[in-house]
């Protein structure tokens, strides 16, 4: 394995030398997304507009995403980074910050301020939950039901999924604790303050395993984002939580008998990061591709094609259409007040705590 | 896999020696055969390695060191030592079975330790690793790292420099400990100095223009103030050394209580002193469902226990696989064996078609079958067999696993079998049937025991690709139908608690090992054949 990277190493090291030589700024970029019509949304809304301005520049474009921590540490012990951008969760970009993987980006100096004059980090808010990330998008995991097996009274809180008198049937939920532990307390009557006190504790996971345990033996849990989508679909569920992105694109592009259930989901962000240990001609062209395409218009641009919330605030006014359906997107993104009336926040700092122990009590608990 | 235990050399000897004659026997050069013959031997040998070095060589590189490296991770714990170097040598006198929070100089040297760590961004690294142990330390050191550089130890930076300005001059410092005296005087102090300057020099900056920070001044004031005896070595330390008594003191304790209130935690402390040796059965004990904690060797509370089910379910389920395939498989491959050439051919490429086709494929192809709306179920209803209402449940369950991973690996039982049937001669069977034997008796006392190479070879291969599946109970196999390789999987890409998933494998391949050496101890690894 070793000569392999070594062999590599030298590969790119010879490639970047000769770009280097020619040009301060690398004109090869490898981005790191999730495939699918999330990735095809940031290449029309970034790296195509980017590409048209700077012709030079090839990107090559890796599908790896959901095991981009792994390889990430992977390359780094191999001293051989090949990615240059790497589209992360929050909570694994944080992760990756702590191991040291991912550079810290100073955001009001290496950003662009926003449309409405706002600095960076004024515009993001809340959103920079790491020194290491630059949030693009906001989603969110939320419930979706089967409009043709719930009767005449769809679901319209959250606590439908432990109801199994008035929606008897299977429902899909998350093989990880993320969600249906916060669901699992708040339905158990514990005021949405309080939730991550209460799991902070013993009784308070206990409690949270109890309540899920009372639809156990209905729940398909669902490993990937698009199997809930797909179980509606068959008709093998009558409601199961996703992103919301995969039930916008059930619903208005393949036009499937699912409702969508605004409550108490859950927002999390997605966006980049940059490996750490680039060398300055890649470092420079990913920091000038990143400047372009986390502006307001660009991160604006991109809900055309998916129905995730821009990370920006200045980015909310310019969502237009969709791209090919030409319905109002607005309406459709996670941040809209309308359907953030009641949302949960993930927390970042208690998941990075608690993950690893509640994640063990709940494999235990399922597999019991 | 099939071990040669006949070598040429031992039978040439052995002939050699059955001479019986007195005195060696000499070959035509004067020198005593047997040694003449084992040079010819070792000659031949090294040739023989020779040839298959750089096979050899490729092998050790890209597979076998890679592996043990990795396996090798199950053990590792330099991390802590690494990183909080001071801290571990100070922690060594402090007994942790007191209730007592550790004194003062522990919290000094984590003060250093943790300052510099925050520097290199190591803190976090460390955090995230005793978090594996105690919940709630990867929060602690994400936080006392932000909060290091703003420790009230400042306040001894102002003290000294009211002495002389110099001392917040860099070059003073480098100026002073250059000098050996003064660094034998203040040991500590010109360590963590030396420490420093290593590395600003790792991050290009020049040690001569950067502050000096207030972790330097607290440990010169410590050491100052334990009566580091500096008379005669330079007229600002003497002054500093008679002044440090009238400094207020900080408690470093309180600052890192103040940071974050778990640092009064005696548990964070235990944990810190129980995991700080480089070497630690820590994740072993992790993966066979026990802890290990300043007590000792303790079992995992119940709700925590998942590694024994994990491990006895991937045992029982391969086992049940290799039955269903040998089940399955035994008949198709006499078939095989035994049809016309050209109807076996069609068979042939029957079974191997699916094992040429995509596993993803066959593994979702199965989910559309199984499924409460799928084909069988459709099916069954619409035959009248079971109610609408009344479906039934084969997928996300045992039952999916052991049926899509049954069709999965039965090319591996049936291959193996049809190329050892073929060598049976057809005439043993009816020889025996003309000998006055059943049907069945010629089968069970003739044929049967002529396929068991074929049956040993199958369910070797079966076993051991089904104990490390991975994709297949993934997608199918819901709750009760996963492995333990899904619990090493994401243990690697998503938890990064690699030592684990290093300590989980390695049981998971001693466990194959056992099994293949038991198997070659009761049916013999010389009577499996693959054709």
């Amino acid at each position: 394995m070793k000569t392999t990277a070594s062999l590599l190493a030298s590969a790119a090291f010879a490639l970047t030398g000769v770009a280097a030589s020619a040009q301060e700024m690398a004109n090869e970029m490898t981005i790191v997304s999730w495939g699918g019509a999330y990735q095809k949304s940031q290449l029309k809304a970034y790296v195509e507009p980017y590409q048209a301005m700077h012709p030079e520049v090839n990107v090559i474009w890796d599908e790896s995403s959901a095991e981009a921590v792994a390889k990430l540490r992977a390359m780094n012990e191999a001293k051989n980074i090949t990615w240059d951008l790497v589209d992360v969760e929050a909570a694994d970009a944080i992760r990756l910050c702590d191991e040291g993987l991912a550079m810290e980006i100073d955001f009001d100096g290496e950003l662009a301020a926003g449309d409405d004059g706002s600095t960076p980090t004024d515009d993001f808010g809340d959103s920079l939950v790491s020194d290491c990330f630059i949030p693009q998008i906001v989603f969110s995991t939320t419930v979706g039901y089967r409009t043709d097996m719930v009767g005449d009274t769809p679901p319209k809180d959250i606590c439908a999924i432990f109801d199994l008198d008035t929606y008897p049937g299977k429902r899909s939920l998350n093989k990880r604790p993320l969600a249906n532990v916060e669901w699992a307390l708040l339905c158990d009557g514990v005021p949405k303050d309080e939730i991550y006190d209460v799991l902070a504790t013993e009784e308070g996971q206990e409690r949270a395993l109890a309540k899920l345990g009372t639809i156990k033996d209905q729940v398909i849990w669902w490993t990937a984002g698009a199997d809930t989508p797909q179980l509606l679909a068959d008709g093998e569920v009558v409601m199961g939580s996703t992103y919301n992105g995969r039930l916008f694109s059930a619903i208005a592009e393949q036009n499937q008998p699912i409702g969508m259930l605004w409550d108490a989901e859950m927002l999390d962000f997605d966006g980049w990061i940059v490996p750490a240990g680039l060398d300055a001609p890649r470092l420079a062209r990913v920091m000038d591709f990143l400047k372009f395409a986390t502006d307001s218009q660009r991160l604006a641009d991109q809900a055309k094609w998916i129905s995730y919330g821009p990370a920006r605030a200045s980015s909310a006014p310019l969502v237009g259409q969709h791209a090919d359906l030409g319905i109002d997107m607005a309406p459709h993104m996670p941040t809209d007040p309308a359907n953030a009336k009641n949302v949960f926040v993930t927390q970042y700092d208690f998941w990075a705590d608690y993950r690893d122990d509640i994640d063990a009590k709940f494999q235990a608990w399922l597999a019991r | 896999m099939t071990t040669s235990s006949t070598d040429p050399g031992s039978m040439d000897a052995q002939t050699s020696g059955n001479g019986a004659k007195p005195g060696p026997m000499l070959a035509a050069d004067g020198t005593p055969l047997k040694r003449s013959l084992n040079r010819a031997l070792r000659r031949q040998k090294l040739r023989a390695l020779m040839l298959i070095a750089p096979l050899l060589i490729f092998v050790l590189i890209t597979f076998i060191a890679p592996i043990a490296d990795m396996l090798f991770r199950s053990v590792r714990n330099e991390i802590v030592q690494e990183t909080l170097p001071m801290t571990v040598e100070a922690l060594k006198s402090w007994d942790e079975e007191t209730t007592e929070l550790p004194d003062e100089k522990v919290f000094e040297a984590a003060y250093y330790d943790m300052f510099l760590a925050a520097e290199q961004k190591l803190h976090t690294r460390l955090g995230t690793r005793l978090n594996y142990e105690l919940t709630g330390i990867s929060s602690l050191f994400r936080k006392t790292g932000r909060a290091v550089d703003r420790f009230d130890t400042d306040k001894y930076v102002d003290d000294f420099a009211a002495l002389d300005p110099s001392w917040k001059d860099p070059a003073t410092w480098a100026a002073m400990f250059a000098n050996e005296d003064i660094a034998k005087a203040l040991p500590q102090t010109a360590h963590l100095w030396q420490r420093w300057t290593d590395f600003l020099q790792t991050k290009n900056e020049d040690p001569a223009k950067e502050d000096v920070e207030p972790f330097l001044f607290t440990s010169l004031y410590s050491e100052l103030m334990a009566g580091a005896d500096v008379s005669g070595l330079s007229p600002r330390l003497e002054q500093a050394a008679g002044a440090v008594k009238t400094f207020t003191p900080v408690s470093i304790e309180q600052q890192f209580i103040d940071a974050d209130k778990d640092w009064g935690n005696h548990e964070v402390w235990a944990t810190i002193k129980t995991y700080s040796p480089a070497y630690t059965p820590g994740y072993f004990l992790n993966a066979v469902d026990a802890q290990l904690t300043a007590d000792g060797v303790s079992a995992r509370p119940e709700n925590e226990q998942i590694y024994g089910i994990l491990f006895k379910r991937t045992i029982f389920m391969s086992i049940t696989i290799t039955l269903s395939c040998i089940m399955l498989g035994y008949p198709v491959a006499w078939l095989l064996a035994n049809l016309p050439m050209r109807t076996a051919n069609i068979l042939m490429i029957l079974v191997l078609l699916p094992f040429w086709t995509s596993l993803l494929v066959r593994t979702s192809a199965w989910k559309v079958m199984l499924q409460q709306q799928g084909v069988i179920n459709d099916v069954l209803v619409w035959l009248g067999i079971i109610s609408d209402s009344g479906r039934l449940i084969m997928i996300n369950n045992q039952f999916g696993t052991i049926v899509a991973m049954t069709h999965i690996l039965l090319p591996f039982m049936i291959l193996p079998l049809y190329s050892v049937m073929q060598t049976i001669p057809p005439t043993y069977l009816r020889a025996a049937k003309s000998l006055g034997a059943t049907n069945w008796v010629a089968f069970w006392r003739v044929y049967f025991p002529q396929s068991v190479p074929g049956i040993g070879a199958g369910s070797i291969l079966v076993f051991i690709l089904a104990i490390g599946y991975y994709i297949t109970p993934e997608i199918v196999g819901g709750t009760t139908g996963t492995f333990i390789s899904n619990r090493i999987a994401y243990h690697i890409s998503s938890s990064l608690n690699w030592g684990l998933a290093a300590a989980l494998g390695s049981i998971l391949l001693a466990a194959v090992l056992i099994l293949y050496y038991a198997y070659d101890r009761i049916v013999g690894i010389d009577n499996v054949k693959l054709g």
